[in-house]
């Protein structure tokens, strides 16, 4: 099973997992270091790994992914009304909802490829989104969103034990999941899944996907059937999202609606390109710098800014904070924004062709991987 | 090290060096669980999370909301002219911060979305340390804010709820609210219904579908039923909508008389004016002029929907036109912070403030469990809305509310609800457990 992987994947893998689990000491520096942000990390890293075996590999570019992970948070949620606290089968469940939703929308969608792909997939979310938001208030509780609540049946848990007073936890076999345990579980399902991304992308599937990519037709020529393994890279990028959900859900066991917006199904395509798309590392960098943004820049307000550029004369301090403050507090999504234009004008291959491009300057020579042709030229199916 | 031929030895090891790994960190949090209580404040400040939306359709509401907290922090601190701490009839504070620590405070952005204001509220709590979590602008996110907090042992003070279900249903232990409900609103418009447009009415309901649009639809047609009127039909529309026409049109050959817009903020002031553009308030039905009514206003959508307000019946909390001593000093050091007069939201806002950091004086603690117990029961007056009771059972204030109507003699631009009637508290009182739910237990809990 480990006979594709060379002595370097070995190394980039022990490298990602030491970086992701020491993650809570390295952060504390830049304000990232609370347990609530780690899981963010850890969570849309994963639905980046994932949007990116689709994306980054066939070049199918889908603008839907947000249903899966809301598919995922509802199942999960469900598991833990139903059955249990228990965060392991509600993963289970979460995986296996998406899964199944992914083979029923890819069926449909993959019929056609390019930007009809992707309005075919933008379609279906926002149908997920409007059901889950009013038509499917008995499952989805609306606005409002699906929550625990004290009478729910929890069959497994009342079992074995009665139901204490207050709402119960999410645990692992007793271990509560809200705070650094929740991030340690979604850390090792983050590095679960970056482990098997790295498999998919240097096996013959991951081969065949990618030449998918380059020439659909010539693939048809040669007499391969492309749809069956568009429609596998299609599933597994969705189980993928829907373990995000679930992660979501089992480190805060509420899920909303908005979870399944067009916006959040752009977001973890920016996630991706500003990452890098195609390679194996970049979407969870991309992943970590978005949410960075949302949640640090967001937060900053006039006082913080006052307190920043406390060391300037009265009348340009005022006038930095002025400006400063544009970009701050409410205004984070045009630093996102600029960011976001600066990497793709000038390093169209994301975050990593950045890293790259220092490492050439330091001299470091690195053996082209075939991981890294396919980054900076994301181009579209057909 | 040879991965592709991994053998006993080479796994054990591993694995091993993993899970060592892995449990490493159990050794710091377990440290870290030193504190007595969550975030408990150890040096010379105590902060505070104010949690409003700065961004998307109710960030207006969250721009006000923001003022008042800001003003408060300032009166708390001994700053400012010290606003309600004057008119307040608990004189604890003296405006010297709380229990000797300054106030401090961080910020956070709820986007009106359910899972943006838990990410910032739980930001708010673990990474800076904030004692207590206040404000919202919707339903939806109070009740999910309120669930995090209570799951965390922070007091949540919520700011500008209105659903029956933040302090029925889904009431916590952690989580009180001044701001009145729906059901108020409909024991405070009911009377001033019957008396204007008579006993014998047929009601259309538009409603926003989300647990506060279902609280106030249930609570308005119990109250106008209870009146004699007739409910012809209920029809939910998706927030946000933007285009109401094809739920109006119906209304017109529905036999209906009152058509009853339970929405709020940009969707209020689409449906209002659209259904002022058919003509309906130009109709007559059933022999009777027909009529609009707004069960829950506020000025800043009065604002908003202009014109087309003057004449409609609602409900408010408070209005910057009450003329009693503590509703006048807010207006006074309100405006002359900021140069024009508080929405409701400012005010309900700035009181929670207030009253969470009076019960913290009087409990002599910050300690959740002794907070609470502070502020269940208290009685107090002088923050605007007349006599006031936190009840104990349902932690839901009971007060004054006004029924208003959108003034067609404007003496300022912000002159825009009239009040048309002060209803007493012991009229809006209800049972407690009419709404189910229940609070769960008042234990410390750490974070």
């Amino acid at each position: 099973m480990f006979a594709n992987l060379s002595r370097n994947d070995w190394l980039l893998f022990l490298g990602f997992s030491i970086v992701v689990l020491i993650s809570p000491w390295t952060l504390t520096p830049f304000g990232a270091g609370y347990p609530a942000l780690l899981q963010k990390f850890c969570i849309f890293g994963i639905f980046a790994l994932g949007f990116n075996i689709l994306f980054g590999l066939t070049g199918y570019l889908s603008f839907g992914h947000a249903a899966f992970l809301g598919v995922g948070s509802y199942a999960a949620v469900w598991s833990f009304k139903l059955f249990t606290m228990n965060v392991l089968p509600s993963v289970i469940f979460g995986i296996a909802a998406a899964g199944l939703f992914a083979v029923v929308i890819g069926y449909i969608s993959l019929r056609r490829s390019g930007i009809y792909f992707s309005i075919l997939t933008l379609a279906f979310a926002q149908m997920s989104y409007n059901l889950a938001y009013s038509v499917l208030t008995p499952i989805t509780n609306g606005e409002t969103g699906l929550q625990l609540t004290l009478n729910d049946p929890r069959i497994i848990d009342n079992a074995f034990a009665a139901p204490g007073a207050g709402l119960p936890q999410t645990n692992l076999f007793g271990i509560d999941m809200s705070g650094y345990p929740g991030f340690y579980f979604c850390a090792a399902a983050l590095i679960v899944c970056f482990f098997l991304t790295m498999r998919i992308f240097r096996s013959p599937f991951g081969m065949m996907l990618r030449a998918i990519k380059s020439n659909q037709n010539r693939m048809r020529y040669t007499g391969f059937n492309t749809r069956p393994y568009l429609l596998t890279a299609f599933v597994i990028s969705g189980m993928y999202a829907g373990l995000a959900g679930s992660l979501m859900a089992a480190t805060d066991p509420l899920a909303g609606a908005e979870r399944m917006q067009w916006t959040a199904s752009g977001e973890v395509v920016l996630m991706t390109i500003l990452g890098g798309v195609g390679t194996l590392v970049g979407p969870v960098l991309g992943a970590g710098v978005i949410k960075y943004f949302e949640n640090i820049f967001s937060s900053f307000n006039e006082g913080t800014l006052h307190a920043a550029f406390a060391f300037l004369p009265v009348g340009l301090e005022t006038v930095m904070v002025k400006l400063a403050g544009l970009f701050v507090g409410e205004g984070w999504h045009l630093t996102l924004g600029v960011i976001f234009m600066l990497i793709v004008i000038f390093l169209p291959g994301g975050i990593m062709e950045g890293i790259a491009r220092l490492a050439k300057l330091a001299g470091i020579k690195r053996k082209p991987s075939h991981a890294d042709m396919s980054a900076g030229s994301a181009q579209p199916a057909e | 090290m040879h991965f592709d031929k991994m053998n006993r030895r080479g796994f054990l090891t591993s694995t091993a060096a993993l899970g060592a790994g892995l449990a490493m960190p159990t050794i710091f949090t377990s440290a870290s669980r030193a504190q007595e209580y969550c975030n408990m404040p150890t040096g010379d400040t105590v902060v505070f999370g104010f949690n409003v939306p700065q961004t998307g359709a109710y960030a207006d509401e969250g721009a006000d909301e923001l003022r008042a907290y800001e003003l408060a922090v300032k009166h708390l601190n001994g700053e400012g002219d010290g606003g309600l701490l004057n008119t307040f009839t608990s004189k604890a504070l003296k405006g010297s911060g709380v229990l000797g620590k300054k106030v401090a405070f961080v910020t956070g952005d709820t986007q009106t979305k359910s899972d943006a204001a838990r990410d910032s509220a739980k930001r708010m709590i673990e990474k800076e340390g904030a004692i207590m979590i206040t404000g919202g602008s919707s339903s939806g996110v109070a009740v999910a804010v309120q669930g995090l907090c209570n799951e965390m042992g922070i007091i949540f003070m919520a700011g500008l709820t209105h659903s029956n279900d933040t302090t029925g249903k889904d009431k916590k232990r952690y989580g009180f609210r001044h701001f009145f409900n729906a059901y108020m609103s409909g024991q405070a418009l009911g009377p001033v219904l019957a008396e204007e447009y008579g006993t014998d009415r047929r009601a259309y309901h538009l409603t926003a579908d989300y647990t506060w649009g279902w609280t106030q639809e249930e609570s308005i047609i119990n109250a106008t039923e209870k009146l004699g009127w007739e409910t012809v039909s209920a029809v939910r529309t998706p927030l946000g909508a933007g285009d109401f026409s094809q739920y109006i049109t119906p209304v017109l050959n529905s036999g209906a008389d009152v058509l009853i817009l339970n929405h709020y903020g940009k969707d209020m002031v689409n449906s209002l004016t659209q259904a002022v553009q058919f003509g309906l308030r130009d109709k007559q039905v059933n022999g009777k002029d027909f009529q609009v009514v707004v069960p829950l206003f506020s000025r800043l959508m009065a604002q908003g929907a202009g014109k087309n307000i003057e004449g409609i019946l609602g409900t408010t909390n408070w209005n910057w036109s009450l003329q009693d001593d503590a509703s006048q000093a807010f207006v006074k050091s309100f405006g002359e912070e900021y140069g024009f007069p508080p929405s409701q939201a400012a005010h309900t806002c700035y009181v929670q403030t207030l009253l969470y950091a009076d019960a913290c004086e009087r409990a002599g603690t910050f300690a959740a469990p002794e907070v609470i117990k502070a502020l269940e029961g208290f009685e107090f007056d002088g923050m605007g809305n007349g006599p006031t009771l936190y009840r104990a059972e349902d932690h839901q204030c009971f007060k004054k509310a006004l029924v208003v109507r959108g003034n067609d003699d404007k003496q300022s631009e912000y002159d825009l609800l009239k009040v048309v009637k002060e209803v007493d508290r012991e009229a809006l009182t209800y049972d407690a457990s009419i709404f189910g739910g229940d609070l769960g237990p008042n234990e410390g809990k750490s974070c």
